[in-house]
């Protein structure tokens, strides 16, 4: 199961982030693994680094996971989860610059072919470059 | 002289006492020109370690002042987990790897403030936390020695955080606003204020 690259959908909002991942299953179906999280400790908008750190490990993958985030909120506490995680999976696991739901379905949809996740990341992040 | 450990328990607990104490200015300050979120979630994250106040200060120095760190992280629920946290986590690690305080204070701060400035991607001069912890820095080497140092620190921190007022926006969420973050003062830099006003008066009561 963990031969396709995993996608990590995490927004300030807990609604935003499950309607991502939504959108991604319907469009590219559950060969890639898919979590998501968002909002703060409390429930309210925001962001929340445990809550990070369990939707990666729920959806590990040796190929490796990609992040989409939202707002620079997000990112850099995506960024702070992975330099949490054991050293050997720090490199396995990338915060894609993308936006947020187009991001995802097309990271996704690249990791259902077996990409690596450089190549899923720089598909993703193509959707920035202009 | 290692830090006395009533002497730490007192830092941490002065300075989350203050920012809770200070939560609805940090609000309304960040409702003008972030997401109106800074004084709730630096409240949510300095309970979290007032909760754990006794496994937090069990530990040597610089290991309580990285759990301290750490705690934020996982509790704060915005940019400035990350941002503090990463500040106090190096400030710990400069504590433990041989760092005094009061004596190396300027080394352990600037350990903290590179810590910031990478995870933040930042400098100073962008209206961030940055433009307060910058100036406290050179205050505290140009001034090293004298005895009033801890107030003239209190002093450049205070004028620091006025300044950040006329800055344009370029990180965080003010950003967004562009020209309109001009005439408000940052919130960070207010909360970074209130940290070493906080820290440089229990300092100055314990010396």
């Amino acid at each position: 199961m963990s031969d396709t690259v995993s996608i990590v959908i995490v927004s300030h909002s807990q609604d935003i982030a499950k309607g991502a991942a939504d959108m991604v299953r319907q469009m590219v179906g559950d060969e890639v693994k898919v979590a998501f999280c968002g909002g703060n400790p409390d429930g309210g908008l925001g962001t929340n680094v445990p809550r990070i750190l369990d939707a990666i490990e729920a959806v590990w993958s040796s190929k490796g996971v990609a992040i989409l985030v939202d707002l620079g909120g997000a990112e850099i506490n995506s960024e702070m989860a992975v330099e949490m995680l054991p050293p050997e999976r720090r490199e396995c696991v990338v915060v894609c610059n993308a936006p947020i739901v187009e991001g995802a379905v097309m990271a996704a949809t690249e990791a259902a072919g077996g990409s690596s996740l450089e190549k899923v990341r720089a598909v993703a992040e193509e959707l920035s470059a202009s | 002289m290692p830090l006395d450990p009533s002497v730490l328990r007192s830092l941490i607990t002065t300075s989350a006492e203050q920012i809770i104490a200070s939560a609805p200015e940090l609000t309304a300050l960040d409702q003008a020109i972030g997401d109106g979120d800074h004084g709730v979630n630096m409240k949510r994250g300095f309970e979290a370690v007032l909760v754990n106040i006794d496994s937090i200060t069990s530990q040597a120095p610089g290991d309580a002042i990285r759990a301290m760190g750490k705690t934020l992280v996982m509790t704060i629920g915005g940019a400035s987990g990350p941002l503090y946290g990463s500040f106090f986590m190096a400030f710990g690690e400069a504590i433990t790897k041989g760092n005094r305080i009061p004596e190396d204070l300027a080394e352990a701060l600037a350990t903290g403030i590179d810590a910031v400035s990478a995870r933040g991607r930042s400098k100073a001069g962008e209206k961030t936390m940055l433009d307060v912890l910058v100036p406290v820095l050179e205050t505290l080497r140009s001034e090293a020695g004298q005895p009033d140092l801890m107030r003239r620190v209190r002093a450049t921190a205070s004028d620091a955080v006025e300044r950040t007022a006329p800055m344009l926006a370029t990180k965080g969420r003010a950003s967004f606003l562009g020209p309109r973050s001009v005439g408000h003062i940052d919130p960070g830099a207010r909360s970074s204020c209130l940290l070493i006003h906080a820290i440089c008066t229990t300092l100055e009561e314990n010396p």
